[in-house]
């Protein structure tokens, strides 16, 4: 075995002196001991205690300002509603998104079996996850200190990834013609009201596939229970400026999205953000739960340290 | 390996025997032999592909992989991507196929070579030159000094006296010696003469092609008559032709069909414990598989009954298909995502690790033996962490714990002994390397290697006194040695045991040089004087007269008989004056018996001529008698040897080779059993045992077993046990009959009091390995800390091993040099070789071979335990990190309705066990120490752990699996309760699918590399370097892999872009991966720490002394030599073998009638050659000729080539 090395003489066939072959590389040897495992805990505990701490109070504090300041997210939200079924997932085409020519009318097998509608021609965008769009609209409306409504202004874009709205979903280029014409010979996905490059006809930049809400859909949940985001509040006028005013407000529901098929349920959710994304209750108790639980460890095992292992005692042979 | 490649294919047809006639190739092509040309390799350019996939994909791990692939591509199961399982399957077949191809294309190298070589043949009565594949059976072939013998051949002519041939046949047994072949005399008229040997048209009738390399048995008819064949007349291929100008011979057997290509069937592939429990465990991980998918599925069919029904609005089935058979679609959906609880990775890197292992123990400059230039070598690269488990280890004696070196060291000349050093005061001086030596330039032909110290002897030679030249002419005079000269002036001895080379040698440098020998005189340089004995009669040594003598006829023409022998019998044998001399004598040779030298007694008496003529007749009439001759020689032989003359006694050391004894204190303190199998005689065995101190003064007892009866052992075990047991003998009869004869059954070892020792003899052995008795045997050998056994076969030797190997679920180490070793060599689980020794045999064979056998304590202390210890950290962690990656699949399927949906980004599942933890286990596999070389040897208790296998086992891969159970909840759990409910920082959307997928792959890669840095305990750089370098690999990669570049390429095989860079700028993801490593880590800690700290493990105490002590500790004191001063132990110093005797006078008769081409003394000079003895006194005759019709036949096996064991007494 090995390389025959061009050496000669009486010791020709002596093995390298190197640390390596012999095994002899310097190292660190790592062994827990009372005097690391200890500290590492308490610190450990520490670290945790304050973690959590400053996560609760943060998730307190935003709470509290729910509807004084800061930018309002309206999210609407699903329940029971699997968007991560294998056989939904891949039912998409990526490629027809990303706005491949020769995509967009043979679109991918995967998007069985929504790749071509009823008149044969082919779907864009193709698939179940796209076919199962949320297309319910909802309209704000604050009751104010008069009595007259005043609708509270909600932008519909900027809702999705950069990447996503700029790399993952194009249209097709549309050269000097319309969206219109380039989708000819396509047709619109079967439970849609309004084929794809109708969805913003006032903004070409959030028509087609590059319209936000399809791109907020397309990005799939994890879980059967999930919000989307639907809007941001627009605060360049007053009253909300600083947000939502205290007071009454009503939502204005146009309901075409059918969820007892499925027994779910939908949902609609204002929020406020905090730095470390949504209002999250269970970062800031798992943290504390966790703190507490390695003090609780730390102590245990400082008690038996002490009256097994001290100076060695245990390690006697 | 082999210069004839070894590897080849057995014909499986069966030929009854074997016809054909010289000189006919139509006759002989009519039986459809093999032609010669041989073929080794196994594919060829076409044949590889499909072979060598075959053969990968009946491997149950890649046929596995097949199959999944196979489910991947049916649309409806794929569950993952082709290229998830596509690209280990091809990564795995192709470094293995890259391996197969490179063994082949060498082996195709050497068979073209070999199948090139040139021969000269007799075609059309002409001499041609003819490659060597193009030989047929049949053909007459010459063959010319040094040349390889091409095919099996029988011998016809040569060039040499009465058509000797001498061979050397390294490369069929491994033996450098030579032997010697002799053809039939009706052939050998045939000369070189073309003509004549064109004319040959004998037929032979001979056996069927067979592995048997000892036997062969034939007839020749020539001219109307028969000749019977044996094997003195064949030449088999592989040999090489030596001394012998050319020889002649009749191609019988050719390529494929000849003895040596016989021999090379497969030798069984060894497993190692771990192998076989890797087995188990693959099997229980799928069945447990098949429960996993089995529950899935069954979730599965509940939820497309109650929810999936409903959301076909959604996501209609295809072709309605019903819950069940979407639960059955979804089963194998599940075998394939959880198939990475069976990964392929892990045979490959199991594989990885042990050459890794193996290339260690091969640049091991502490096991490298820098006398003969020869390091130690792993031969098996599959056995590694076996080592780290040896609890028997059984030894051979000679060659492995001597050096089958004798010294001569002391003597006794009348009555004044020689060979201590004293200093000023009259103490006496012990012997070191530096103790000045005895200067022996006054004498040009002594042999510098030899070393006396003690100048007192030179002084009494110089002062000829004629007493020690008696001596000396003695030893220079009476034995069976060949001298050979190569040059003026450079002697080389070669003597049939080492023993009378150590007294030849000595009489060499003492003046009395013995130059040469021809049949019938002796020519020896007396101090300058060149003087030729005539030699007149060779009273051989046996092992009834354990003596020799030797009459010889001064130049002067005086009559005397030299007489060297076993003491005891020496001194039945002396006239009465030497009475004196003769107590005298005796007390030096306690004295020598003492310190362990083996002695022999000196003799001699002066013959009158006129009855040395009438012996003469009757010693004639009694080696011609027809009955009964060697009875009336003997008679004949104690008639003239008796009234003799006491000179003295020699003593000679067996010399252990360096460390045996601190080796074998090391090894039974590691708790390893050690059995010393030999075929010394008793006394010889018992006196090494206590020598290297596997016997010790201190023993309560050493029980000797030697009965003669199937009762006498039986009761001699019996009382063993009960002295070393005396309650435990009323609890049963000892295991009754019809337990023993019952079938396998493991037998657990028994605790016993004291320590005590077990001396077996052969006879003895016999009996004990019967059927009825082997329990019994077994039982009382493992209560004893130290077994001896003498006197053994090689037989006997394989089936101790079988019989500890059958009864004691443990693993054995044989350890030995010759070719009698090899049978135990193969039958133990690992086998080891002493090497850079004479006689390749048992290196060939081996497992692992080195040249000292104090290498043996690194090989298991450190390169073993090291071996297994990493073997059984490796598959901790590799077991936790899968199946911890699997679990999680099982706990998200209850969330997506059982779908089959991956929780990882499919490529994430390509490259986590061949990218991101591949390196950092690895890593950890190779360069992990618990502690170092050092302290591993200062703490041989460090191996007992790996006897029990307490490293790994069902319960540690039990604890594995709910590890990773834990974790798998950790690491589900935590992200899915983060992560539900929760958006970005800009509100956008971080909850989706993919943004899950990378946190949980995340916090997972997170979690097993720390829980590595937990389980290993030595950081080198390396290692340090594969963690953080796997990690950074991980984000690099999945950077890549999500950027827009990718995904532009293929968006469908990409479609993960722009998830990294949007999810980890997140504080939430990251405060999620901090919860999760240190819920992971958590009860690993403290449970560790608890350990350590309630009940701490022999390695937790070492390491703990190592941190205390911060420094390596000196090295160990050395021991010295534990030197007997009690009982007489030795008897005398020959070996058991019958002596050359025979050989040396035999010239005599050899001699052709009318001899002209050579004078007598150059032809005796190569006639020693073919006597040249094997280096070693272990009782092989060299010519191969059984010497006792008594010993029962010893099976060869393959290669090896065991000879008869001469042993009278058996």
């Amino acid at each position: 075995m090995g390389k025959v090395k061009a050496k000669s003489g009486p010791l020709a066939r002596r093995p390298d002196n190197s640390a390596f072959k012999q095994q002899r590389l310097p190292a660190l040897s790592t062994m827990l001991t009372a005097n690391t495992v200890l500290p590492f805990f308490y610190f450990l505990s520490l670290i945790s205690l304050v973690l959590g701490v400053w996560l609760l109070l943060t998730v307190q504090s935003t709470q509290e300002n729910v509807l004084q300041s800061g930018d309002v997210f309206f999210y609407y939200g699903l329940r029971n509603f699997h968007q991560n079924l294998r056989r939904y997932m891949i039912s998409r085409d990526d490629g027809q998104m990303v706005g491949r020519k020769n995509r967009l009318k043979t679109p991918s097998s995967y998007c069985n079996p929504f790749i071509k509608g009823q008149n044969g021609l082919p779907i864009a965008p193709c698939g179940a996850a796209a076919n199962s769009i949320f297309n319910d609209s909802f309209i704000l409306y604050y009751h104010g200190s008069s009595a007259s409504l005043a609708r509270v202004p909600l932008l519909r874009q900027g809702l999705t990834w950069y990447t996503d709205k700029n790399i993952k979903f194009r249209n097709p280029s549309t050269g000097n013609m319309t969206l219109a014409q380039v989708f000819e010979g396509t047709t619109k996905p079967p439970y849609w009201q309004k084929p794809v490059y109708e969805r913003d006809l006032l903004d070409p930049n959030n028509n087609g596939f590059i319209n936000d809400d399809l791109i907020v859909w397309m990005r799939e949940a994890a879980f059967p229970n999930f919000k989307k985001l639907y809007g941001v509040l627009h605060r360049a006028n007053t009253p909300f400026t600083h947000g939502l005013p205290a007071g009454n407000y009503s939502i204005d529901i146009s309901y075409n999205f059918p969820v007892q098929y499925f027994h779910g349920r939908k949902e609609v959710v204002l929020a406020t953000l905090s730095w470390f994304g949504g209002q999250n209750h269970f970062l800031p108790v798992a943290y504390l739960v966790t703190s507490g639980l390695i003090l609780l460890l730390a102590v245990v095992l400082t008690v038996v340290w002490w009256k097994f292992g001290k100076d060695g005692r245990n390690m006697e042979e | 390996m082999s210069f004839f490649g070894l590897d080849c294919f057995r014909k499986e047809e069966r030929e009854l025997e074997r016809k054909l006639r010289a000189n006919d190739r139509e006759y002989n092509l009519s039986f459809r032999y093999a032609t010669n040309a041989i073929k080794t390799s196994k594919y060829n350019l076409f044949s590889f592909l499909p072979l060598n996939l075959f053969e990968q994909f009946q491997r149950i791990a890649n046929a596995y992989f097949l199959f999944l692939l196979v489910l991947q591509v049916i649309p409806q199961i794929s569950s993952l991507s082709w290229f998830t399982t596509v690209v280990p399957l091809v990564l795995v077949l192709s470094v293995t196929a890259a391996k197969d191809a490179t063994d082949d294309i060498n082996r195709h190298r050497s068979d073209n070579q070999v199948n090139n070589r040139k021969v000269q043949v007799l075609i059309d009565r002409k001499l041609r030159s003819e490659k060597w594949m193009d030989v047929q059976v049949g053909d007459i072939i010459k063959l010319e000094n040094n040349q390889f013998v091409t095919a099996d051949l029988l011998l016809l002519s040569s060039s040499e006296p009465l058509n000797l041939v001498y061979i050397e046949t390294a490369e069929l047994d491994g033996e450098t010696n030579l032997k010697v072949r002799q053809a039939l005399p009706v052939t050998g008229d045939l000369g070189d003469d073309i003509e004549k040997l064109a004319d040959f048209n004998g037929e032979v009738l001979c056996e069927p092609p067979n592995n048997r390399l000892d036997r062969f048995t034939g007839t020749l008819a020539f001219s109307g008559q028969k000749y019977p064949l044996d094997n003195e007349k064949i030449l088999l291929r592989g040999c090489t032709l030596r001394n012998t100008e050319w020889c002649f011979g009749l191609v019988l057997f050719g390529g494929p069909e000849t003895k040596l290509m016989q021999n090379c069937g497969k030798s069984t592939f060894k497993r190692t414990s771990i192998d076989r429990l890797m087995n188990v465990l693959v099997l229980c991980i799928f069945g447990f598989l098949a429960c996993m998918c089995i529950i899935l599925a069954i979730g599965n069919y509940f939820w497309e009954l109650n929810k999936g029904s409903q959301f076909t609005v959604f996501l209609p089935r295809l072709d309605g298909n019903s819950a069940a058979f979407s639960a059955f679609l979804t089963f194998w959906s599940y075998v394939i995502i959880l198939n990475t609880v069976v990964p392929i990775s892990l045979y490959v890197s199991v594989e990885i690790i042990r050459l890794g292992n193996s290339f260690y123990i091969d640049w091991d400059r502490k096991m490298y033996f820098a006398r003969n230039d020869t390091p130690a070598e792993a031969r098996t690269t599959t056995l590694n962490e076996e080592l780290g488990q040896i609890k028997y280890v059984f030894s051979d004696k000679t060659g492995t714990l001597t050096q089958n070196i004798m010294t001569f060291n002391k003597c006794s000349i009348n009555g004044k002994t020689y060979g201590d050093v004293f200093d000023y005061t009259g103490q006496r001086l012990e012997i070191t390397e530096h103790t000045e030596t005895v200067d022996f330039s006054f004498n040009p032909l002594a042999d510098p290697r030899f070393m006396f110290h003690d100048h007192a002897l030179v002084e009494a030679v110089k002062l000829e006194n004629p007493e020690v030249h008696a001596f000396f002419r003695l030893l220079a005079l009476c034995h069976t040695v060949m001298a050979e000269e190569k040059k003026e002036g450079e002697l080389f001895y070669q003597a049939q045991s080492p023993d009378e080379g150590a007294l030849v040698t000595a009489a060499r440098n003492f003046g009395f040089v013995f130059r040469s020998r021809t049949p019938d005189s002796i020519s020896i340089v007396e101090m300058g004087k060149q003087r030729s004995y005539e030699l007149l009669a060779i009273l051989d040594f046996n092992n009834v007269r354990k003596r020799m003598s030797i009459i010889v006829r001064t130049p002067e023409g005086k009559l005397s008989l030299y007489c060297k022998g076993a003491d005891t019998i020496i001194y039945e044998r002396l006239h009465q004056s030497c009475s004196k001399l003769m107590d005298v004598t005796t007390e030096h040779l306690n004295e020598f018996a003492g310190e362990g030298l083996r002695t022999l007694a000196l003799a001699y008496k002066d013959l009158d001529e006129e009855y040395f003529e009438q012996w003469k007749q009757r010693h004639h009439e009694a080696s011609t008698a027809l009955d009964d001759r060697g009875g009336k020689l003997d008679q004949l032989y104690e008639e003239i040897e008796k009234d003799l003359l006491l000179l003295g006694a020699t003593a000679i050391e067996d010399k252990l080779q360096d460390g045996v004894p601190q080796t074998i204190e090391q090894l039974s303190k590691a708790d390893i059993k050690i059995w010393v199998l030999t075929g010394d005689k008793q006394e010889t065995a018992e006196n090494i045992g206590y020598s290297c101190n596997l016997l010790r003064e201190e023993m309560n007892e050493v029980f000797i077993v030697s009965g003669n009866s199937h009762e006498d052992v039986k009761q001699e075990l019996r009382n063993a046990r009960t002295s070393m047991k005396p309650d435990a003998a009323e609890n049963s009869v000892f295991l009754p009959e019809s337990v023993s004869g019952k079938s396998v059954k493991v037998m657990a070892d028994e605790v016993v009091n004291g320590e005590y020792g077990l001396v077996i003899n052969g006879h003895s052995l016999a009996y004990a390995l019967e059927r009825s008795m082997e329990l019994e045997f077994l039982k009382t050998a493992c209560m004893c800390k130290a077994v001896i056994c003498c006197r053994v076969t090689p037989l006997q030797k394989a089936q101790v091993v079988e019989l500890v190997k059958k009864y004691k679920q443990a693993v054995t180490l044989a350890i030995g040099d010759g070719a009698n070793d090899v049978s135990m060599i193969k039958a133990a689980h690992i086998g080891v070789g002493i090497s850079g020794q004479e006689g390749m045999q048992a290196v060939l064979s081996s497992d692992y071979s080195f040249a000292q056998f104090r290498f043996l304590q690194r090989l298991l202390l450190v390169h073993g335990r090291w071996s297994y210890l990493r073997m059984c950290k490796f598959l901790r962690y590799f077991f936790y990190k899968n199946f911890t990656f699997t679990f999680v699949h099982f706990w998200y399927a209850f969330f997506c309705g059982f779908s089959a949906q991956t929780v990882y980004d499919e490529w994430f599942i390509t490259l986590y066990n061949l990218v991101y933890t591949a390196l950092p286990v690895l890593g950890m596999s190779l360069f992990e120490q618990d502690v170092n070389d050092v302290w591993s040897f200062q703490h041989p208790q460090l191996y007992v752990p790996g006897q029990l296998n307490l490293y790994f086992s069902k319960k540690a891969f039990f604890k594995c699996a709910l590890h990773s159970c834990y974790s798998s909840l950790v690491l589900f759990f935590i992200p899915y309760a983060t992560m539900q409910d929760t958006v970005r920082d800009d509100g956008k959307d971080v909850a989706d699918y993919q943004s899950f997928a990378l946190l949980t792959q995340t916090c997972l890669l997170f979690a097993v590399t720390i829980q590595l840095g937990f389980e290993m305990s030595y950081w080198t750089a390396v290692n340090t370097f594969f963690v953080l370098g796997s990690l950074a690999m991980y984000f690099a990669v999945t950077f890549t892999m999500y950027s827009n570049g990718m995904f532009l390429m293929l968006p469908s095989a990409f479609p993960f872009i722009g998830t990294a860079r949007n999810s980890l700028n997140q504080p939430n993801v990251w405060l999620t991966i901090f919860l999760t490593s240190i819920l992971c880590v958590l009860p690993v800690l403290t449970y560790r720490f608890l350990l350590i700290q309630l009940c701490p493990t022999i390695n937790d105490k070492v390491m703990f002394k190592v941190r205390q002590a911060k420094a390596s500790p000196p090295p160990p004191p050395r021991r010295t030599r534990i030197r007997r001063t009690s009982s007489r132990r030795s008897g005398y110093a020959f070996s058991h073998a019958q002596g050359y005797g025979d050989l040396v006078t035999s010239g005599r008769f050899l001699r052709r009638p009318a001899i002209s081409r050579s004078s007598g003394f150059t032809h005796a000079g190569r006639t020693t050659t073919g006597f040249s003895p094997m280096g070693r006194s272990a009782g092989y005759s060299p010519t191969g000729r059984p010497q006792n019709a008594k010993v029962p036949d010893v099976e060869v096996m393959s290669l090896q080539m065991y000879r008869t064991i001469t042993d009278a007494a058996l």
